[in-house]
């Protein structure tokens, strides 16, 4: 049987990293994530794994110490939480530019600003329609339970290799600070030399003989370079648009009316669900797994089904944009959110759903 | 008498450029510091016999394309965060030697807390600083180092210490720090000057090798279209008005006893 | 024993930045009259008083020249 252990969101974050065959962290504190780092200098993976870990002196730099290793072919990660991540997205936009592939995991707090250190889904829009500047896009995935944050490690990994590109785990306060028992998979070793040269024969792993020298950059000044670059970018993008969408659906099968939800907003929905097909009313949830690319053509057939949608999110309404575009006018899309690290009970969605379907 | 052709036959060859400088006609002004830099950066690799386990960073400023000069692997930073992603690149491979190559503004003016704690944290990396005392690439604006008095567009009427604060004399900042292991100040405007700047970056990259900490050789440049000067007056600029202010010579050199 | 040297000058990458031209010893090395395609007056050898000290081409920020030496 697989060992399980009872873990923090964050934590597994940081286990996950010594047993994928992540080759180096790069962080700065900030709550509510310093687990992350606490985490893996405790476990001192340098002596086992040989990963490298290091405190970086800003998001800054850590970021831009993620375009450098990255830059070699290695498998690097870094994590933080709302303003880290702003001053991360200048690096990011960098990273997309330069088609390379990294973990970032970013545990949202309230903003703006300092904003609280308690949950928030508030960078929603950050993350998903980019963050920093140009036509780009991270591939995003949004954990629910620290058994996400332990398994979305290795298969956000795959993805940015396979499709040189950021991916960002986009979990929240909740998911990183609640403890939940965790399975732990096989370990994986790092890539060898060798592997690394077949996985990311475009890396600054020295010039040999018999290549070309490789050049990392994300700069052209031609207009018409940048412009064909933009559109192969596009072009990627719409391949993972058409392979990469997940999503899972609790009841939603005969539903007249479907939660969207993600990250801890789904389980709070999920019990919502539940009361409310006790009281006979046909409610199901929709959680998309990837925020981008995003469940688009399920909520557009889920809009022909329902009376109506909802989308809960802890943020004054970013996601639910995304839903209503879907859903094209077909069923009316509602929204609840609330802000600044308040989180909703069931009890508040359900009484809200009633009154936006006139339930009452 | 022996002939002009007769003298210039392969066995008589005493100079040639390095094979590792790529055949791109360099982008930068004629009599730029930068060519000069380039080369004998492409020298030291190349007479180490290192291109294979070498990797090259560059800044954003006018050095940004030096990635189409030196026939080696190289990343190109954003602007002034060249260190950090050198100290990924070295912890993570730590059997490459690793260099950034950066200019003022890029160096000394956004990119100042990298440069500092790359050298606190003493990263085996070697740094090459191009101290020109100018913004070239954007156009001559003025730089941390730009010297009091001096002419740029953003101090029209020469460097007010009241209005712009004073330069920065980096190489000099770091030495305090117990992460640097060598640090010098060198110049490239005549031959013996360019031989003493290659000994010096030759020094630097033997050091990365030995853990001892971090290498940083400042190269005192010139920037003729940005200080309005023809190439050799700039020259004469520098030495009568930059080397008071940056002296040429080690400033540190641990592993020498010094 | 005397030493000769002489230079050959990559005309079309010369930028005729006259750094070569302050630094040899011997003032062996003007500025051509002619233009290469860029316009620059590129770097030439002139008389026979080059000793192939290579300080010329050790400057050259462009690296365009190459520096022959024998000893006759």
């Amino acid at each position: 049987m697989a060992e399980k252990i009872l873990m923090k969101g964050n934590e597994a974050i940081a286990i996950s990293a010594i047993r994928n065959g992540v080759d180096g962290y790069f962080g700065y504190p900030i709550t509510p994530q310093s687990e992350v780092m606490e985490t893996l200098m405790k476990e001192k993976p340098w002596e086992t794994t040989g990963m490298v870990v290091l405190q970086a002196e800003s998001e800054t730099s850590s970021i831009n110490m993620i375009y450098g290793g990255a830059s070699c072919g290695k498998k690097v990660m870094t994590s933080s939480s709302s303003p880290g991540i702003s001053l991360m997205c200048e690096g990011i936009s960098y990273i997309a530019g330069a088609e390379l592939p990294c973990v970032v995991v970013d545990v949202m707090r309230g903003g703006p600003g300092l904003g609280t250190i308690q949950p928030s889904q508030s960078d929603y829009n950050q993350i998903v329609k980019g963050g920093g500047h140009g036509d780009y896009h991270n591939i995003v995935l949004a954990p629910a339970s620290a058994q996400d944050m332990y398994d979305f490690i290795d298969w956000g990994f795959d993805l940015a290799f396979k499709y040189r590109t950021p991916v960002v785990i986009l979990a929240d306060g909740i998911i990183g600070q609640m403890m939940e028992k965790v399975e732990l998979h096989p370990m994986k070793p790092r890539r060898t030399a060798e592997e690394i040269l077949k996985a990311a024969p475009w890396a600054t792993t020295g010039k040999t003989a018999d290549r070309e020298r490789n050049i990392i950059t994300s700069l052209s000044l031609d207009a018409d370079i940048q412009e064909k670059f933009n559109r192969k970018l596009q072009a990627k993008y719409a391949v993972i648009e058409e392979n990469e969408v997940k999503f899972s659906e609790y009841l939603t099968e005969d539903a007249e009316y479907v939660f969207v939800a993600f990250g801890c907003s789904s389980r709070i929905c999920e019990a919502v669900v539940d009361g409310l097909r006790e009281e006979g009313i046909k409610a199901g949830l929709l959680r998309p797994i990837t925020l981008y690319p995003f469940p688009e053509k399920e909520i557009a057939r889920l809009a022909t089904q329902v009376k109506s949608m909802m989308s809960v999110e802890l943020n004054l309404g970013q996601m639910v944009h995304d839903v209503r575009l879907a859903a094209g006018g077909k069923c009316p899309v509602g929204f609840y959110g609330r802000q600044g690290g308040n989180i909703y009970t069931p009890e508040e969605i359900s009484a809200e759903f009633k009154k936006f379907n006139g339930l009452e | 008498m022996i002939s002009i052709e007769d003298i210039k036959k392969p066995e008589n060859i005493a100079y040639r450029r390095p094979a590792l400088l790529t055949d791109n006609v360099m982008h930068y002004c004629p009599g730029c510091s930068h060519g000069t830099v380039h080369k004998i950066v492409a020298e030291v690799i190349e007479e180490m016999g290192i291109q294979e386990k070498t990797v090259g960073i560059c800044p954003v400023g006018c050095s940004v394309f030096a990635y189409n000069y030196i026939d080696i692997d190289w990343q190109e930073a954003a602007h002034g965060r060249a260190p950090a992603l050198a100290t990924a690149t070295k912890r993570l491979c730590p059997d490459k030697y690793v260099f950034t190559y950066q200019g003022d503004g890029d160096l000394a003016s956004i990119g100042t807390a990298e440069i500092i704690h790359a050298c606190a944290r003493g990263e085996n990396i070697v740094v090459i600083f191009i101290n020109n005392g100018i913004y070239g690439m954007t156009g001559g604006q003025m730089a941390p180092t730009t010297l009091l008095g001096m002419k740029t567009s953003t101090t029209p009427y020469g460097r007010d210490a009241k209005l712009n604060g004073f330069p920065l004399v980096i190489a000099d900042m770091i030495a305090h720090l117990d992460g640097t292991a060598y640090i010098t100040r060198q110049s490239v405007h005549t031959a013996p000057a360019v031989r003493k700047a290659k000994s010096a970056i030759r020094k630097a990259f033997e050091y990365s090798q030995m853990g001892v900490g971090l290498s940083f050789v400042e190269i005192v440049s010139t920037c003729n279209s940005g200080w309005k000067l023809s190439p050799v007056e700039a020259n004469k600029w520098m030495v009568e008005h930059m080397f008071p202010k940056y002296p040429i010579g080690d400033i540190k050199d641990v592993p020498a006893g010094r | 024993m005397a030493i000769k040297g002489a230079i050959e000058v990559d005309e079309q990458k010369c930028k005729g930045c006259s750094v070569c031209v302050a630094n040899c010893p011997t003032g062996s090395i003007r500025l051509s009259d002619k233009v290469n395609s860029k316009g620059y007056h590129y770097a030439e050898m002139t008389g026979d008083g080059c000793i192939g000290c290579s300080q010329c081409a050790v400057v050259c920020p462009d690296s365009v020249i190459t520096v022959y030496k024998v000893k006759i």
